[in-house]
C-alpha cells in the first residue's frame, strides 16, 4: 500500500513485551485496593491510587512501545486492519456496557415502578403513585428536584455535536496532509470535550446543592447519576485519546494515508457522542 | 467481510524484526510470552489448577452432603464452597481452558503466524491470574467469601462481606480478559487466515469459536454492568435492586440472566467446534452437512439472547412473558438437535476407530444429549416451576458442562496433544481415564435427578433425610471421578509432556487441516509465511 | 432408618411427589409426557449410532463412505425436531395459563419470607386477621454441629416440621400473595406444584386447591443466607369444620397474646421477655454470645449503637440498615422495647440509658 508496508514483515508480531504481565499485577494492586476502600479501610485507598498510577505508567510504556513500532514501518496493511477489526469490536463492548444501564433504566422505569404501585402492591405500599422521579415507595428518600433539559444538557449536546463535526474536519485536513489545520480543528474538539465535562461537573453540583439529587436520591438518582457519569468518563477517556493523537500530529507522526490512531480515536468519539444523544432523549426529556 | 488474500502477494519480504525470531527460554519464555503457543500452554495449566480447586470444593460440598445433618461445616462455610465452586469452574476451568485450545489451535487451523494482537494476548492471560488471587484470598478476609451463589443474586448479595467486593472485582478483571481475548480471537480469525482459506472452508472448531467470542463480547459487559450496580448499591446508597427506593431486585435476574445464558453457550459452543473436528477425524469421513453445523450454531447463539428469563420462571413474570420465554427456550433444540445429528451422519458408513478421542467425543454426545433433554424438560415452565432450584436443576448442568464441556476439552487434549508436546500420550491409560469418568461422572450426577425430581433444594448445607441414599451415592461418585481425574494429570498429562512414543506430524490418518501439516511437537514459529489453501 | 415422611419426599423417591392438587398432577403427566417422548428420541438416535459404531468401525472392515451432505435431511431433522417441540408446547401452556390464573380465590393468605422464617397473614376470606410466624422445630440437637454429633435421632420430618402450621381448608381455592423482608425466599409444597419467589419490597402470588385432607411439606427454595436450608413451610389441609375450629383457637390465642403498647414494664420483665425474642430472631447473625460473626454481622456485645442512645438503636431495629433488616412489621412494639432492653443490659453490656418501655417504640414507628 504505502512506503510503510514495504519493508514491513506479513504480519509484524511483538516479541517478548514486560509490560501485559506488570498490568496484570498493577490491576491487582489496584483491585485489591479498592475492595479495601469501599469497606473503609483507609491504605485501600493510597493502594488504590498507586495500583491505578502504576497501570498509567505500564500503558504509557505500552502504547510507547506500540507507537514506536508503528513508526518504524513494522504495522503491514494487513496489521492496520487488525486494528479495525479491533476498535470496532471493543466499541460493541463499549454498546453493551452502556446497555445493561439503559436497560436498567427502561426496566426500573417502565416495569418496575408501575408494578410498585399496582393494586396488589398497595398491601406494601399503600400510598404509592407511579411518578418517575418519585422518592421511592418506602419514604425513606430525601424529597429532590428531577433533572431538566434546559438549559445544560442541551448545550452540552450542542457541544457534542459540535466537536463530532471539528472532529471530523480534522479527518478531511489529515487526509489532505495539511498538519496545522488538522491540529487546530483537532485542539478544537478536545476543548470542546473539555468544555462538555465542565458544564457536566457544574451540573453534578448543582444537582447536590440545588437539587438535592443524589447519588442515594433512589432509582432515579442511581440511574441518572450512572448513565451520565459512566458517560462522562468515556468523554474523558476519548478526550485523553485525542490529546495523545493531537500530540503525535504535532510530532509528526501521521501520514495522509497511515493514521489508524487518529481515525481509532475518532470512531470512539463519536460513539462517545452517539450515546450522549441516547442520555438526552432516555434521561432528561421523557 | 474479510480482507484477506488481497495484498499478501507483494510483501513477502524477509526483514523480520529480529526480536520476533528468537525463542525466549527459561521464565522470560512464560512471563514476557508474545507467543499463541506458550500463551496456550499458560491457560491450559491455568485452568487446570483451577479445575482442581474448584474440583476440591466440590469434594468438600459433597462430603457434607455425604449425610444429613452438619457434619464438616457451618452452613455460611458450606454457601461460600457452592458460591466459590459455581465461580471458579466457570470462569477459572471451563472458559481459560477453551481459550487456551483457542490460543494453540486457531493459529494452526488458519495457517496464521500468531494471533493479530501478541502482546494483549499475553496481558488477557496475566489478567488471569490475579483474578484467581483475589477471589481465592476472599476466602481469608472477615466474614469469608461470598456466599450468594455464583448467580451473586440481589439483595443477598448486599448482605455479604468484603469476600463479595473481591469478587465483583475479580470478575471485572476476568470480563476485561475475556473481552480482550475474544477481541483477538475475532480479529484473528477474519483478518489472518491463510489466502484461499475461506469463511466456510474454515474447521468447525474456529467456527465455533468466533461466534463464541462474539457472544462474549456482547455479555460480557453486560454482566459487569450488573455487578458494578451490585457495588454501588453495596457501597454508595444506590437502589437499583432494592424496592425502598424504587429498584428491583428482580432486574439484577434479568440482567444477570442476560449475560447468563449466552454463558452457558459460551461453554458449550467449543466444546461443539472440537467435537466436530475429531469425530470426522476417526470416521475418515468429511464432516456432515458443514454449512448447516455454521448456521445451527449461528442460530443458537441467536436464540441464546432471547431465552434468558427460563432461569426466572418462578419469580412470577406475567403470563406472556413466561410463554414467550418457554418457546424461545425449546426452540434451540431444534438447530443443537442438527449439530446432534449432523454428527451421527458423519460417523454412519465411516470407518471408524476408537482412540481416546473418539471415545470422549462418542462419549460427549451420548451424555451431553442426556443434558440437553433435562435441559428441554427444564423449559418446560410448569414443570420447571416443580425443579427450579432443586438438584434436577444441578444434575442438568453437570451433565451438559462436566460430560459436555469437560468431556469435550479431554477429547481436545488427547486430539491435540501430540502436536503440543510431540509425544503420543499411553493409549491404555487414556481409555481408562475415559470409561472412568463416563461410569463415574454417571455415578455422581445421575442419582441427581431423582433428588431434584423428589423436591431436594439446591444450594442446602442440610437435607431431610428421605434424601439420604442418593446423596451417599453421588458423594462416592464424586470422589471416584476426582480421582480419576488426578489419574489423568498423573499418569496421562504429566508422563506425555516428559516424554513417550515421538508423535508424526499427522497422528491420526484421518484427520484433515493445516495444523497437522507442520512437525510435531509444533515449533515455536509456524507460519510465517501463510501457506495457499486450495 | 427414616421412614417416608407424610405430604413429604418419600425415601428413594425417584419421580415428583404425589400430587395433591389438580396443577400438580397436570405437572405430573406433563413430566411423563416430557420423559417418554425424550426417551424415544434418545433411542432412536442412538440405536443408529451405536449401530454405526458397532458396523461401520475399520476393524470390522467397513470402508468410508464419502457423502457429506444431503439437503433432504437436513430439511427434514429441522421440521420434525420443530414439529414435535410444538407438540410438547402446546399441553404445557394450557396447564401454565391455569397455573397463573389467582382470581376468585376463596381465602387469600400472605406469606413473608425472612430470615429464617416464614410469617402468614390471613387477608381474605375465613380467618381474616390470623397472623403468626412459623418457624423450623426440629432441635439442633437432631443436626448436630461440625465436630458435635446430634444427641437426638431424627424423626421423619427432620428438617420439615414447623411450630405454627399453616392451615387451609380442603377443597377451597387458596390464593397466596408472597413478599419477603429482606432477601429472596421462595415459598415451595411439591405436592401441590407452588414454587413462588418471595421478593422483598414487591408481592407476587399463586394459588393451590387442595383435593385431600393432609399434612404437606416443602423447603424454602431460594439461598437466602445460612440457614437457607432450615426454614421450611408446612400446610395442614383439614376440612371446612376442623378450619373452623382452628380459626377459633388461633383467634382466641391471638387475643391473648396480643400486647397493650402502653404497658409499662420493669427492665427485668422486659429482659426476660427480650431474651426469647433474642433468641427466637437475633440470635442467627449477631450469635449467642452478642460477638456477631466478624465481617458479615456485628457484635452487638461492647457496641457503640447499643450502650449509645436509645433512639439511634430503636431507629435501627425498626427501618434496618445493610443487612439488618426492618423489624417493624414482624416483631410488635413490646417485643422490639423488650429486645432492646435485653442488648443493653446483657453481656458486658451496661448501657446508661438501659430501658426502652414500649410506648416509645409506639412513637418512634411514626
Ligand atoms: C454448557 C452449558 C449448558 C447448556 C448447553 C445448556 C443447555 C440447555 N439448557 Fe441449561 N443450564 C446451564 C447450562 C447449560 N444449559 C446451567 C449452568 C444452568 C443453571 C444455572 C444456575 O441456576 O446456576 C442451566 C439451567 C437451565 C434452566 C433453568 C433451570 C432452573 O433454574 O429452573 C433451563 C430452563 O429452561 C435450561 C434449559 C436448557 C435448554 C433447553 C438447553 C438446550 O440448549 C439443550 C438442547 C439440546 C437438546 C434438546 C438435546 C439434543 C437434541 C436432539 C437430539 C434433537 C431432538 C430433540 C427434540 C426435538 C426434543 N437450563
Ligand atoms: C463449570 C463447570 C463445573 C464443573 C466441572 C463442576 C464439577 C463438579 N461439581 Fe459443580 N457446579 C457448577 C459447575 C461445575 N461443577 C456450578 C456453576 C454450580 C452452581 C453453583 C451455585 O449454586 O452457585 C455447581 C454446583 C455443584 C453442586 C451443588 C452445590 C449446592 O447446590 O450446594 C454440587 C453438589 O454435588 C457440585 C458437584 C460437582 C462435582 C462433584 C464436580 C466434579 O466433576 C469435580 C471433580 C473433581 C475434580 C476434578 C478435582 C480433582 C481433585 C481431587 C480429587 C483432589 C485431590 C487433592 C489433592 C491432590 C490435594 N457442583
Ligand atoms: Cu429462605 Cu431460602
Ligand atoms: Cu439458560
Amino acid at each position: 500500500m504505502s512506503s510503510h508496508s514495504a519493508k514491513a514483515p506479513y504480519y509484524f508480531v511483538p516479541g517478548p513485551s514486560q509490560w501485559p504481565i506488570l498490568g496484570g499485577v498493577t490491576l491487582l494492586l489496584t483491585m485489591f485496593g479498592a475492595s479495601a476502600w469501599v469497606n473503609g479501610i483507609t491504605w485501600g485507598m493510597y493502594l488504590n491510587f498507586a495500583g491505578i498510577f502504576l497501570t498509567l505508567v505500564v500503558l504509557y510504556k505500552w502504547f510507547g512501545d506500540a507507537i514506536s513500532e508503528s513508526e518504524a514501518g513494522q504495522y503491514s496493511a494487513r496489521v492496520d486492519v487488525s486494528f479495525r477489526w479491533s476498535m470496532s469490536w471493543f466499541i460493541f463492548s463499549e454498546v453493551m456496557f452502556f446497555g445493561a444501564f439503559f436497560g436498567a433504566l427502561f426496566y426500573a422505569r417502565s416495569i418496575s415502578m408501575p408494578w410498585l404501585a399496582d393494586l396488589d402492591h398497595k398491601v406494601l405500599w399503600p400510598d404509592f403513585a407511579a411518578q418517575w422521579g418519585n422518592t421511592g415507595p418506602a419514604g425513606t428518600i430525601e424529597a429532590f428536584k428531577t433533572m431538566t433539559p434546559f438549559p445544560i444538557p442541551t448545550i452540552n449536546t450542542a457541544l457534542l455535536l459540535t466537536s463530532g463535526v471539528t472532529l471530523t474536519i480534522a479527518h478531511h485536513a489529515l487526509r489532505e496532509g495539511q498538519r496545522a489545520k488538522t491540529a487546530i480543528w483537532l485542539f478544537a474538539t478536545i476543548l470542546l470535550g473539555a468544555v462538555f465535562m465542565g458544564f457536566q461537573a457544574f451540573e453534578y453540583i448543582e444537582a447536590y446543592s440545588e437539587l438535592n439529587l443524589k447519588l442515594t436520591s433512589g432509582i432515579y438518582g442511581s440511574t441518572f447519576f450512572m448513565l451520565t457519569g459512566f458517560h462522562g468518563f468515556h468523554v474523558t477517556m476519548g478526550a485523553i485519546m485525542l490529546s495523545v493523537v493531537l500530540y503525535r500530529v504535532l510530532r509528526g507522526d501521521f501520514t495522509a494515508e497511515h493514521h489508524f490512531a487518529f481515525e481509532g480515536a475518532a470512531w470512539y468519539w463519536h460513539f462517545v457522542d452517539v450515546v450522549w444523544l441516547g442520555l438526552y432523549v432516555v434521561v432528561y426529556w421523557l | 467481510m474479510s480482507n484477506t488474500a488481497v495484498d499478501h502477494a507483494h510483501d513477502h519480504s524477509h526483514g523480520h524484526d529480529d526480536h520476533s525470531h528468537d525463542e525466549p527460554h527459561g521464565w522470560r519464555r512464560y512471563l514476557l510470552a508474545t507467543n499463541h503457543k506458550v500463551i496456550g500452554n499458560l491457560y491450559l495449566i491455568f485452568a487446570f489448577t483451577m479445575l482442581m480447586a474448584g474440583g476440591v470444593m466440590a469434594l468438600l460440598i459433597r462430603s457434607e452432603l455425604f449425610q444429613p445433618g452438619l457434619q464438616y461445616m457451618q452452613p455460611e462455610f458450606f454457601n461460600q464452597l457452592t458460591t466459590m465452586h459455581g465461580l471458579v469452574m466457570v470462569f477459572g476451568a471451563i472458559m481459560p481452558a477453551f481459550v487456551g485450545f483457542a490460543n494453540w489451535m486457531i493459529p494452526l487451523q488458519i495457517g496464521a503466524s500468531d494471533m493479530a494482537f501478541a502482546r494483549m494476548n499475553n496481558f488477557s492471560f496475566w489478567l488471569m491470574p490475579p483474578a484467581a488471587i483475589l477471589l481465592m484470598a476472599s476466602f481469608w478476609v472477615p466474614g469469608g467469601a461470598t456466599a450468594a451463589g455464583w448467580t451473586l443474586y440481589a439483595p443477598l448479595s448486599t448482605q455479604m462481606g468484603p469476600g463479595m467486593d473481591m469478587a465483583i472485582f475479580a470478575i471485572h478483571i476476568m470480563g476485561a480478559s475475556s473481552i480482550m481475548g475474544s477481541i483477538n480471537i475475532i480479529t484473528t480469525i477474519l483478518n489472518m487466515r491463510a489466502p484461499g482459506m475461506t469463511l466456510m472452508k474454515m474447521p468447525m472448531f474456529c467456527w465455533t469459536w468466533l461466534i463464541t467470542a462474539y457472544l462474549l463480547i456482547a455479555v460480557m459487559p453486560v454482566l459487569a454492568g450488573a455487578i458494578t450496580m451490585t457495588l454501588t448499591d453495596r457501597h454508595f446508597g444506590t437502589s437499583f435492586f432494592n424496592a425502598a427506593g424504587g429498584g428491583d431486585p428482580v432486574m439484577y435476574q434479568h440482567i444477570f440472566w442476560f449475560f447468563g445464558h449466552p454463558e452457558v453457550y459460551i461453554m458449550i459452543l467449543p466444546a461443539f467446534g472440537i467435537v466436530s473436528q475429531i469425530v470426522p477425524a476417526f470416521a475418515r469421513k468429511p464432516l456432515f452437512g458443514y454449512a448447516s453445523m455454521v448456521y445451527a450454531t449461528s442460530s443458537i447463539a441467536i436464540l441464546s439472547f432471547i431465552v434468558w428469563a427460563h432461569h426466572m420462571f418462578t419469580t412470577g413474570m406475567p403470563v406472556t412473558a413466561q410463554l414467550f420465554f418457554m418457546y424461545a427456550t425449546m426452540l434451540i433444540s431444534v438447530p443443537t438437535g442438527v449439530k446432534v445429528f449432523n454428527w451421527v451422519a458423519t460417523m454412519w458408513k465411516g470407518s471408524m476407530t476408537f482412540e481416546t478421542p473418539m471415545l470422549f467425543a462418542v462419549g460427549f454426545i451420548f451424555v451431553f444429549t442426556m443434558g440437553g433433554f433435562t435441559g428441554l424438560i427444564l423449559a418446560v415452565t410448569p414443570i420447571d416451576i416443580q425443579l427450579q432450584d432443586t438438584y434436577y436443576v444441578v444434575a442438568h448442568f453437570h451433565y451438559v458442562l462436566v460430560a459436555g464441556s469437560l468431556f469435550a476439552l479431554f477429547a481436545g487434549y488427547y486430539y491435540w496433544s501430540p502436536k503440543w508436546t510431540g509425544f503420543m500420550y499411553n493409549e491404555t491409560r487414556g481409555k481408562i481415564h475415559f470409561w472412568g469418568s463416563l461410569i463415574l461422572f454417571n455415578i455422581t450426577f445421575f442419582p441427581m435427578h431423582f433428588l431434584g425430581l423428589a423436591g431436594m433444594p439446591r444450594r442446602y448445607a442440610d437435607y431431610p433425610a428421605q434424601f439420604t441414599d442418593f446423596n451417599m451415592i453421588a458423594t462416592i461418585g464424586a470422589f471416584g471421578f476426582g480421582l480419576m481425574q488426578v489419574y489423568f494429570l498423573l499418569a496421562v498429562v504429566i508422563p506425555c509432556i516428559k516424554g513417550g512414543k515421538a508423535a508424526p506430524a499427522k497422528p491420526w490418518d484421518g484427520a484433515e487441516g493445516l495444523e497437522w501439516t507442520v512437525p510435531s511437537p509444533a515449533p515455536f514459529h509456524t507460519f510465517e509465511e501463510p501457506p495457499v489453501v486450495k | 432408618a427414616v421412614k417416608d415422611s407424610q405430604g413429604g419426599p418419600a425415601v428413594l423417591e425417584m419421580n415428583l411427589q404425589t400430587p395433591a392438587t389438580q396443577i400438580a398432577e397436570q405437572i405430573y403427566s406433563l413430566h411423563n409426557l416430557m420423559l417418554v417422548i425424550c426417551l424415544v428420541i434418545f433411542v432412536a438416535v442412538f440405536s443408529v449410532m451405536f449401530y454405526s459404531i458397532l458396523k461401520h468401525r475399520k476393524s470390522v472392515g467397513h470402508k468410508a463412505a464419502t457423502f457429506h451432505e444431503s439437503t433432504t435431511v437436513e430439511i427434514l431433522w429441522t421440521i420434525v425436531p420443530f414439529i414435535i417441540v410444538i407438540g410438547m408446547a402446546l399441553p404445557a401452556t394450557k396447564t401454565l395459563v391455569s397455573m397463573k390464573d389467582t382470581s376468585n380465590a376463596d381465602i387469600t393468605i400472605k406469606t413473608t419470607g425472612m430470615q429464617w422464617k416464614w410469617g402468614y397473614d390471613y387477608l381474605k376470606g375465613e380467618g381474616e386477621g390470623i397472623s403468626f410466624l412459623s418457624t423450623l422445630k426440629t432441635p439442633r440437637t437432631q443436626v448436630g454441629a461440625p465436630g458435635v454429633k446430634p444427641t437426638e435421632a431424627r424423626g421423619d420430618n427432620y428438617l420439615m416440621e414447623v411450630d405454627n402450621e399453616v392451615f387451609v381448608p380442603v377443597n377451597k381455592k387458596i390464593r397466596l400473595i408472597t413478599t419477603a423482608n429482606d432477601v429472596i425466599h421462595s415459598w415451595s409444597i411439591p405436592a401441590f406444584g407452588v414454587k413462588q419467589d418471595a421478593i422483598p419490597g414487591f408481592v407476587r402470588d399463586t394459588w393451590f386447591k387442595v383435593d385431600k385432607i393432609g399434612v404437606y411439606r416443602g423447603l424454602c427454595s431460594e439461598l437466602c443466607g445460612k440457614e437457607h436450608a432450615f426454614m421450611p413451610i408446612v400446610v395442614n389441609v383439614v376440612s371446612d369444620a376442623d378450619y373452623k375450629k382452628w380459626v377459633d383457637t388461633k383467634k382466641k390465642e391471638m387475643a391473648a397474646n396480643a400486647d397493650d403498647p402502653s404497658k409499662v414494664w420493669t427492665v427485668d420483665e422486659l429482659k426476660q421477655r427480650g431474651e426469647k425474642v433474642y433468641a427466637a430472631n437475633c440470635v442467627a447473625c449477631h450469635q449467642a454470645n452478642g460477638k456477631g460473626v466478624p465481617g458479615a454481622f456485628p457484635a452487638l456485645d461492647g457496641s457503640a449503637v447499643v450502650n449509645g442512645e436509645k433512639a439511634a438503636q430503636t431507629a435501627i431495629l425498626l427501618n434496618g440498615k445493610a443487612g439488618m433488616p426492618a423489624w417493624k412489621a414482624t416483631l410488635s412494639d413490646t417485643e422490639i422495647a423488650a429486645v432492646i432492653t435485653y442488648t443493653r443490659n446483657n453481656w458486658s453490656n451496661k448501657a446508661a440509658e438501659n430501658i426502652v418501655q414500649p410506648a416509645e417504640v409506639l412513637a418512634a414507628r411514626k
